[in-house]
């Protein structure tokens, strides 16, 4: 059996059509959009949740997703061990769905940031990094308001290795002045405790083609390889 | 027994450890620069008009009580929630 890379469609979406493309085109594998409402597990080996404004942020980024009826099947998917996810929006998402620690919170500009920014890979053994290595510094752009992570339990999480990426800057170091929205300790991406959920709020598949950055890189296509070598593993 | 309509009013916002950057930008860049020094905090947050139906004022905070914290209306982690008032509808 082929395998099957779902996107899941909220109202409000946005490079949902980006991350189908990345999967069809870049990675060459079988990847479909669906909408929130009929998406069914069984039928996927994998699950992206993408960026945007799902239900317009009304109350708060992602709470309004969170009780969709694809979430639900996204629990049954993680449970079993498969691959999720959660980019910008998707991870506002996945935190406020409590599949993932901690919370995103309004900028600490209060401005809406789209930009370039660097990023380093603290943990190379989730279901999306597993083609990195430790330390690797990726370029990668980051577009949205509310992105400034917070936990109340920082010292759990560091414990048990479930932070993925901190924003950094070219050199790695992990300053103030990297930090583009006020992020607890940097921190741009975190991962469950099984390594096979992962959210953050850059975007891979606007990073996974030559073309569309202005460095010539695709770190982006790490993260949808990474992806397709855990799945074969299962399978 | 009668039902009637409620009004519950509902405040969230952040819980200090989560900061509160509208809050400190109205109070450093407009309060404090327009002379009103006597402020010494302002915090933001979202205020919800909930109706609801219910045989009574307690029934419906209950109600809404029980929907903020199940539907995570706000966010534990993040967010206090008050409920402000309940007041009868018609009045």
């Amino acid at each position: 059996m082929p395998i099957k890379i779902a996107v899941v469609q909220f109202p409000g979406s946005n490079c949902d059509l980006d991350a189908v493309h990345v999967l069809n085109e870049v990675i060459g594998v079988e990847c479909s959009l669906v909408w929130h409402n009929n998406f069914k597990e069984a039928e996927f080996d994998g699950i992206i949740l993408p960026g945007g404004f799902s239900f317009g942020d009304y109350l708060r980024a992602g709470i309004i997703a969170a009780h969709s009826p694809a979430i639900e099947q996204a629990r049954i998917m993680l449970k079993d061990g498969r691959p999720l996810i959660g980019i910008c929006n998707g991870f506002q998402i996945l935190t406020e769905a409590q599949f993932l620690p901690g919370a995103l919170l309004q900028n600490e500009s209060l401005k809406f940031i789209c930009k370039w920014i660097n990023i380093k890979v603290e943990n190379n053994k989730t279901a999306f990094t597993n083609r990195m290595k430790l330390n690797d510094i990726l370029d990668i752009p980051i577009a949205h308001g509310e992105g400034r992570y917070f936990t109340d339990n920082l010292k759990e999480l560091e414990e048990n290795d479930q932070i993925v990426f901190r924003y950094t800057n070219q050199k790695g170091e992990i300053t103030k002045e990297a930090n583009p929205n006020g992020s607890m300790n940097n921190i741009a991406g975190v991962c469950n405790l099984e390594q096979n959920c992962l959210g953050l709020m850059p975007h891979p598949e606007r990073a996974s083609e030559e073309i569309l950055s202005p460095n010539g890189t695709f770190y982006g296509k790490l993260f949808f390889q990474s992806m397709i070598d855990f799945i074969q593993k299962r399978l | 027994m009668n039902i009637s309509e409620f009004i519950v009013e509902v405040v969230l916002e952040n819980k200090p450890a989560a900061r509160d950057p509208v809050g400190e930008t109205i109070k450093r860049d407009l309060l404090a620069k327009k002379g009103y020094s006597s402020v010494t905090n302002v915090r933001s947050g979202q205020y919800l008009r909930i109706f609801v139906k219910a045989s009574n004022q307690e029934e419906a905070k209950t109600i809404v009580n029980k929907m903020c914290n199940d539907l995570r209306i706000f966010n534990p982690i993040t967010q206090n929630f008050n409920i402000l008032k309940v007041s009868d509808k018609k009045k």
